[in-house]
Order: structure tokens, then C-alpha cells, then sequence
């Protein structure tokens, strides 16, 4: 049996910040902060760890220390969640326009109004747009891989962007499960030292961040930028196969859960995933040729990979935990149908909108959407391109 | 967008200017009304226009002004408004 | 197997779903802990959740059908149905000084079976404080070797020991060996 701790989410993502050990971690440190910095300020307080904690008096400020940290070249990580992300927006845009590899674990939950301090993915999927990856974590395990990987892509030369490692609130960050961590030494050895090219401290080659940028190069940057997304796509992978030669462990952009033969699929994130995969093993029980297609990544778009693991399907539903209030459905369907516009395949492809504010998703659920698809399947149409599942 | 600026692939990424100091290539001068214009007869060195110009365009050498660096001055007016001895005039550029 | 604790706010019934779940995982189970968050309060009824397999555990929902019920607070018995979702096979431990047989009748509960344990009397007879969450859950070892009584001891030893010190670990010990010799159970 390998070596398991029994920690909960957030103990997990402070277990892997003491295993990276930034030079500077800056966080707010109460609600809508999580468990994260607190456990995460007990390693510093034991000094298990010789990061420089600095707790700020906002979120606003936290991601503000952590721009200035990570230019002045340290290795730099925060934590949020919810109204704590809104609250930090402003600056969570400067953080990537400025090309700097702040990694950040996000508790998801959803955003006020009414008052809720459950999960959705309403907080992150409003950054989708502000050119951080994110990765979307289905268990404890994934948050700590996810976060373990997450410095290796961020200061990657040709990547140069932040990272957010989002989990589900409560459903995972509260819940307390086995974890298998890898030893301290071999994180250390897989992630390295830290060496930007040039920092705001170095006296000998002067430098300047953050400068008026107007009509005649503002564009130039964003170009930029999508173009060190787009090397994100292409250089993940090598980030994958040094993660499996260190730890032996297979990474990708998405996790296929009999998908191979299956007819009819869900797509969902994060911990939704692992309900749905106990729903599929009910229904291939049944002769239902049910399947999951779980990304992992959703910055970077895996474009390809979701278009190629989706092709052979009759009918596929997407799952989002998020509203867009684009009277087009949730972020993921919106971004997988665009993707399958470039595809010679056309299946019929459903949203539903689920679990707002923690509203809980259980298996019933699920198979209602499987049965759902059984029935597009059958009629060849869809009915509804946008559902609302477990709203009364 | 004019034509001899670089494009995106041969810009410092982030907005990060690595050259120190490079405002100095960028000439501020053109976008004077007026022109200050120090009269040395009645001026006495006291460098308060040197301290007040917020271009450090008032030139100076061994504690003596000696004279305004027209490249740069934008012609706000400051040095001529702090002059204690009214020695700056402002004239208006042909 | 799931299981499903009901308590009050400050009565340790996150507690006890956590402390069964890691000695569940150091005897080689994959575990999930984990409690249901409402309006948080003291004394607000809550609910939390423990799950243990020999497999790796997909699952993220609430337990909805558990196959056994805790319930650290008797007075609960009469403002929540406890039993709801419970198997047929399922066990239903309350803290309660009545006979099991008694609340069997009372909560017309003829599925599965009932125990009970006066868990808060021997928390307060041992610990000197009503707290009895750790003696409910050597009631529920005695009923269901989930894991051993040694391996419980161990894990509690391992979490109070530092925290609150030998001898109100040892009165914590001895609430528990009580509560498994103790429980009642009806047939």
C-alpha cells in the first residue's frame, strides 16, 4: 500500500504548496479565504517551510503582493475562492498580461447575490477570459498532482503564464479523503529551481513593469499572449511526460472513462466526474454503452482531444456548473460546440446547467441525462438545447 | 499603426521595457505653446526651477544653470511660475 | 459502505466521521469524510458522512442511502427523520438511555435493526463532559468490526494525545471500551 494521508481538499492543496515551498505565498487571510492559507500559514509558523508569508488586508492586495513578488523573480502562490476571485479580478488580469507565473488553488464556489458560499464554478468561469490556465480537479489526489505539475507549466520559457487549480467547494475542500502524495524529495527534484530570465531586482540589467502601453503596442501584447496560450497546448505535453517519467503517472488534457465503445456520453468537471462514473457502472450493468469525458484542463481549450474523444458518439450532453446568462447555455457546452464546428462530425450535443450555489448532483440525476440522451438518440433531435437540471 | 515599429514577435513580452532610460529618445519639445526663456542677467542660481520641472529639462553644471533643454521642455510653465526673481519669461513659439 | 452521522453543532459529529475514516484508511480502506454545511451554529442539527471501500471512491454526493445511521443526539429522534434512506440491512445506533427494542416500537422502525447506548452518560461518567461522540463510535465497532477496537485506540491516541493530554485521552479511551460493552441492540 502506498503511503496515504488522510487530509481534506484544502489541507491538500497546502500539503502540495509546503512540498513546491514558493519563495512568497500572499493571501487575505479569512473568509472568503479557505482552509488553504490557514493550513498553509501553519507549515510557515512551524517553519517547515522558509516561504515569506504575507498576509494582506484584501484580495485585491493579495494578488497585488503577488504580481510584485513573482516580477521581482520569486516563486510565488496565493489562494482564493468565490467573492475573494471577484474581488481580485483587476489584478488577476494584470497577473498574466504581465507574463507572470503565479500559481493560485481556487476553492469554487459561487458568487453572490443571494449570499451562498457553496460550490459552483461560477467564480473561475467568470476568468476564463483573463489568460490564466486552469485546471479542474475531480478529487484530493488531482488537486495535488494538478498543483505539484501547476509550476512546471507556469514558468515553463515559452508558456510564462499563471495557473489556477480550481476544486470543487465542500465537496471536495471539506471532505476528507486518502491521499498518496509523492516524497518531498522527488517534488523537489521535478519542479527545480526557479531562474526567470530577468527579475526587477537585478541592478545590473534595469527593468521595467507594468508601463502605459497604448494604441501602437497594447495589441502586440495580447498577441503575445495568445500566442503563449497557444504554446501552452503544444508544451504541456512535454511537462506530462517528464510528470509520468518522475512519478509514473499519465497525465493528460482529459480523462476518458468508457469512452472507447460507449454510445452516449456525459462531459463534466471536476468532482461531478466521479458521480458520473458510478452512474456509467450502473448502466453498463444494464447494456447502456454510457461513457465520460472528464477535461481536465480547460486553459488551454483541449480543442482536439474533446473533438476526437467525442466523434464516434450518437449523442453527448454537457455539463456545465456555471450560468453564462447568454441564452446559450454554460461555458463548456458553449466552447465544445464552437470546437465541433470545424468537425466533419455533427452529433447532437445538450447542455445542462446543474448544481448552483452547491444545489447537490446525485446519481438519479445523472441517469435522468443519460436517459435523456438515450432518447435524442432515438428520435435523431433534440428537444431543448439548454436544461436545467435539479431546479424546481 | 505606423510602419517602422516592431511587431509582436520582436517586443519584450509583458510590457517589460529592459532598456533603462529610454524615455530620453522620446522628444517632448514639439509639444510646446510656449517657450520659457531664462534671462542669466537677473538670474541667481537658486535652481528652484531645476527642482520644480517635472521633464528635468532646466540643464545644469557646477550649481549654475546654464540653459533649457528645448528637446524635452513641454513648455508647462512651472519654472517661470517658481522663478522668485521673475528671471523666466514664457514667449510664444513661432 | 457509507455511513451517516446526525448531530448537533459542537457535539463532534464531524468529528467522529473523520476519526472512523482515518482508521478506516491506517487499516488500508480508501476513505471520504465529510459534513453537510448548513448555517453554522452550536447546537444546530448537522449531519456528516463517512464512506469506506476497498476501492478508490468516485463518488462526490451526499450519502442518500446509508447503510448505517448515527445519532449522537436523541432529542434529533423527534425533529428529523433519521431513518430516511436507511437499507433494509441497515443499522440504526442512537445515544439514548432506553432500551433498543423500545425505540424500535417508537420509531416504527421494523426494517433493520436498532441499538442504542447511553453514550452521553458515560462520556460525562468518564470525561466529565457531555461529549459523546467517541463512545458512539466504539458502540458502532462493537456492532460493526469496521475496524478494530485497537486500531480506533491507536488513531485516538495519535489525534488527542498532543492536543488535550494522557489523561483526558486515556478518559476518552475508556468512554469508548464502556460504549462497546455496553450498547443494546434489538433483535
Amino acid at each position: 500500500m502506498a503511503n496515504r494521508i488522510a487530509l481534506t481538499g484544502d489541507q491538500t492543496a497546502a500539503y502540495a504548496m509546503k512540498q513546491i515551498e514558493p519563495d512568497v505565498v500572499a493571501a487575505y487571510p479569512i473568509t472568503p479565504q479557505t482552509e488553504i492559507v490557514m493550513s498553509f500559514s501553519q507549515y510557515v509558523a512551524d517553519g517547515e517551510v522558509k516561504t515569506e508569508m504575507i498576509p494582506v488586508e484584501s484580495e485585491h492586495s493579495a494578488m497585488s503582493a503577488c504580481v510584485g513578488s513573482a516580477a521581482a523573480g520569486a516563486r510565488t502562490m496565493t489562494a482564493t475562492s468565490a467573492n475573494g476571485l471577484a474581488l481580485m479580478w483587476e489584478i488577476v488580469y494584470i497577473a498574466s498580461s504581465t507574463r507572470l507565473p503565479i500559481v493560485m488553488p481556487v476553492v469554487n464556489r459561487a458568487l453572490s447575490a443571494p449570499i451562498n458560499i457553496h460550490c459552483d464554478h461560477s467564480d473561475t468561469m467568470g476568468t476564463r477570459d483573463s489568460g490564466w490556465i486552469q485546471f479542474y480537479c475531480e478529487n484530493a489526489q488531482e488537486v495535488y498532482e494538478n498543483l505539484i505539475i501547476a509550476p512546471r507549466i507556469a514558468e515553463h520559457p515559452d508558456i510564462l503564464l499563471p495557473v489556477m487549480v480550481c476544486q470543487d467547494g465542500f465537496i471536495t475542500s471539506h471532505a476528507v479523503e486518502a491521499l498518496e502524495p509523492f516524497d518531498d524529495k522527488d517534488v523537489k527534484e521535478f519542479i527545480g529551481e526557479y531562474k526567470p530570465e530577468q527579475t526587477l531586482l537585478d541592478i545590473n540589467k534595469p527593468l521595467t513593469y507594468g508601463p502605459l502601453d497604448l494604441q501602437d503596442y497594447y495589441f502586440e501584447h495580447k498577441r503575445q499572449q495568445s500566442e503563449a496560450m497557444l504554446n501552452a497546448k503544444n508544451k504541456i505535453p512535454e511537462v506530462f511526460d517528464e510528470f509520468e517519467k518522475k512519478f509514473g503517472k499519465k497525465f493528460d488534457f482529459v480523462e476518458r472513462y468508457k469512452l472507447d465503445d460507449a454510445d452516449i456520453a456525459v462531459v463534466v468537471l471536476s468532482s461531478t466526474a466521479g458521480n458520473v462514473k458510478v452512474v456509467i457502472d450502473q448502466l453498463r450493468d444494464k447494456g447502456i454503452k454510457a461513457g465520460l469525458l472528464k477535461p481536465k484542463i480547460f486553459r488551454p481549450f483541449p480543442d482536439d482531444e474533446i473533438i476526437e474523444a467525442l466523434s464516434g458518439l450518437k449523442a453527448v450532453a454537457v455539463m456545465d456548473r456555471s450560468e453564462s446568462f447568454s441564452n446559450q447555455g454554460g461555458p463548456l457546452f458553449n466552447e465544445i460546440r464552437s470546437a465541433f464546428y470545424e468537425s466533419d462530425k455533427k452529433i447532437p450535443i445538450v447542455n445542462y446547467i446543474f448544481g448552483l450555489g452547491g444545489r447537490d448532483i446525485d446519481l438519479e440525476m445523472i441517469e435522468s441525462v443519460y436517459n435523456d440522451l438515450m432518447k435524442i438518440v432515438e428520435a435523431g433531435k433534440i428537444n431543448k438545447k439548454v436544461n436545467y437540471l435539479g431546479v424546481r | 499603426m505606423s510602419d517602422n515599429k516592431n511587431g509582436w514577435k520582436d517586443i519584450p513580452i509583458g510590457g517589460m521595457i529592459k532598456k533603462a532610460g529610454n524615455a530620453f529618445e522620446y522628444k517632448t519639445g514639439d509639444w510646446r505653446v510656449y517657450r520659457p526663456v531664462i534671462d542669466r542677467e537677473k538670474c541667481i542660481d537658486c535652481l528652484l526651477c531645476w527642482i520644480h520641472c517635472p521633464d528635468s529639462a532646466i540643464k545644469v553644471e557646477d550649481a549654475k544653470i546654464v540653459e533649457v533643454d528645448y528637446d524635452h521642455c513641454k513648455g508647462c510653465g512651472i519654472c517661470a511660475e517658481v522663478c522668485p526673481v521673475n528671471c523666466i519669461k514664457m514667449e510664444k513659439e513661432n | 459502505m457509507e455511513i451517516r452521522w446526525h448531530g448537533r453543532g459542537g457535539q463532534g459529529a464531524k468529528t467522529a466521521a473523520q476519526l472512523l475514516a482515518e482508521a478506516a484508511m491506517e487499516s488500508g480502506d480508501y476513505i471520504q469524510a465529510f459534513p453537510e454545511y448548513g448555517p453554522e451554529r452550536a447546537g444546530a442539527p448537522i449531519k456528516s458522512f463517512t464512506r469506506i471501500s476497498k476501492n478508490p471512491i468516485n463518488i462526490h454526493c451526499g450519502v442518500t442511502n446509508p447503510d448505517i445511521v448515527v445519532v449522537i443526539d436523541p432529542t434529533l429522534l423527534e425533529s428529523v427523520d433519521v431513518t430516511k434512506g436507511l437499507t433494509n440491512e441497515g443499522l440504526l445506533l442512537i445515544n439514548i438511555a432506553k432500551p433498543a427494542a423500545e425505540i424500535k416500537k417508537v420509531l416504527n422502525f421494523d426494517k433493520g435493526k436498532v441499538a442504542t447506548v447511553d453514550a452521553t452518560s458515560i462520556a460525562l461518567d468518564t470525561l466529565k463532559l457531555p461529549m459523546p461522540n467517541l463512545p458512539m463510535l466504539g458502540a458502532l465497532l462493537k456492532l460493526n468490526p469496521i475496524v478494530t477496537l485497537e486500531a480506533l485506540e491507536s488513531k485516538i491516541k495519535k489525534k488527542f494525545l498532543e492536543k488535550i493530554g494522557e489523561e483526558k485521552t486515556n478518559a476518552n479511551l475508556e468512554g469508548v471500551k464502556r460504549a462497546y460493552e455496553e450498547v443494546n441492540v434489538s433483535e
